[in-house]
């Protein structure tokens, strides 16, 4: 299954700022504040091109209210987001543009088939060729045309995850990933984060399992309401 | 997306009609009660054409005001449990864009089919010739602006998931100016007075409404994230 992203076009990464090549991502101790407490404790890391950080942390620990934080879709209570060693407030578009989130909830449609799913969320440029192979990629070629509420969870969850294969952002947040996958789903998504990295990508990514192929580096995220 | 400001609004308004296209049978709900109501009135209250008359102008819009208000709460709620919404907050484009394609969808879908058939209620409810065409647009202008404080509405009670109650309070006393210049339209019609200026009142209405209910979504869809 693997093999079918052989045809997929590499893309080039290119960084303006050569300041940037170092932190492409910095966290600088955000914390988020929920009915009047603390849901973690404050988060401190950067990350720079062509490294994947691996964020841990037991359930509930606010993994995915970090995503939140990160994309800008919750307001950090303190603490800064840089990135290119910038404000995030002040180079909004630039980082909205390079980035690529994959949530819990990923987007898909469930009325919609897999490939109306792709393009949609897929630049406005991507061929039908790429959406194609993309679709082949994730081994969904045969469920191309049919409306995605008659997928399977894991199937459902390779339809958000071909974004991978056609996206053109360098930074990628990807919260839980693995969910619902089987082996080669897994074996899939861990190749196109090497190939990723490889190429000079971020990625920020949040998992219960250890990936087998792909260095990364580990943050562990420690909610309050658990014993340090 | 090419363009800076109109990056969103044809893709998402396309997009919206697809999908009502595909859970058609939804869509077409509102619709139903408004024709299932237009058939009860007259056989509820008298099949009488002068009494049947003098009620049509408040009856259609009222009909009208609560098939918006019935279906617009589910114009957000698909995006918020699919993620769909949380993919379009972070889009990099302007954000009122994408939503005034969504809002303008759903008065395609809600507002342009009962300003089509009201031409037939207007022939059930005895509705003199003269005030046809006052019907026909004060419709066309009024459902548009229902359609949009509607959607703020939406988007406001959006956390909420059994927001309906509170949607339709916080909503009813914005569309009441709404009902009460549309209704106004037909009956200056039915009358013989000028009908043209509550029309204008309820064009002015649906300008300030496409300026600044966008804005409103968009905060408010922001703050839906935040619960």
């Amino acid at each position: 299954m693997i093999f079918g992203i052989i045809g997929v076009p590499k893309k080039t990464r290119i960084y303006n700022s050569p300041l940037s090549a170092k932190n492409i991502l910095k966290v600088e101790n955000i914390a988020f504040e929920r009915n009047d407490s603390l849901l973690f404790h404050p988060v401190d890391f950067s990350v720079s091109s062509g490294e994947a950080l691996h964020i841990e942390g037991c359930n509930g620990s606010g993994k995915t209210t970090l995503f939140q934080l990160l994309t800008g879709l919750l307001q950090p209570s303190q603490g800064n987001i840089y990135f290119c060693e910038q404000p995030v407030d002040r180079c909004r578009y630039d980082y909205l543009s390079d980035l690529l989130y994959i949530g819990h909830q990923s987007g898909v449609k469930a009325m919609l088939s897999a490939e109306e799913n792709l393009r949609w969320m897929s630049p406005v440029n991507t061929s039908s060729k790429q959406i194609a192979l993309a679709l082949v990629a994730v081994g969904l070629e045969h469920y191309a045309d049919i409306p995605c509420y008659k997928l399977s969870a894991g199937q459902y969850r390779r339809v958000a995850l071909a974004r991978l294969l056609t996206t053109e952002a360098n930074l990628w947040y990807l919260d839980e990933p693995f969910a619902a996958l089987d082996k080669q789903g897994i074996e899939f998504i861990e190749y196109c984060m090497q190939q990723h990295i490889e190429q000079g990508g971020t990625i920020v990514f949040s998992s219960h399992q250890d990936l087998t192929k792909v260095a990364v580096r580990k943050y562990n995220i420690i909610g309050y309401s658990e014993a340090v | 997306m090419s363009n800076f400001l109109s990056g969103g609004f044809t893709a998402y308004l396309f997009r919206e009609l697809l999908l009502a296209y595909r859970r058609r049978g939804d869509v077409v709900k509102p619709l139903v009660f408004f024709l299932m109501v237009s058939t009860l009135v007259p056989l509820a209250i008298a099949p009488e054409p002068q009494r049947l008359a003098a009620l049509a102008p408040g009856m259609i819009w009222i009909m009208a005001l609560l098939a918006t208000l019935l279906s617009i709460e589910s114009l957000f709620s698909d995006d918020f449990q699919d993620g769909s919404l949380q993919q379009m907050l972070i889009a990099p484009n302007l954000l009122a864009m994408p939503v005034l394609g969504k809002v303008t969808a759903h008065w395609l879908m809600i507002g342009l089919p009962l300003t089509l058939i009201s031409p037939l209620i207007g022939i059930w409810f005895s509705l003199p010739a003269v005030a046809v065409l006052p019907m026909i647009l004060s419709l066309a202008l009024g459902t548009a602006v229902l359609s949009l404080i509607g959607a703020v509405g939406a988007a406001l009670t959006l956390p909420l998931r059994q927001g309906g109650v509170l949607l339709a309070l916080l909503v009813m006393p914005l569309y009441m100016p709404v009902l009460i210049f549309g209704s106004a339209t037909i009956q200056s019609a039915v009358d013989g007075l000028a009908w043209l200026s509550p029309l204008a009142v309820l064009a002015a209405f649906l300008a300030i409404a496409v300026a600044l209910c966008p804005l409103a979504i968009v905060a408010a869809l922001r703050l839906s994230q935040n619960n």
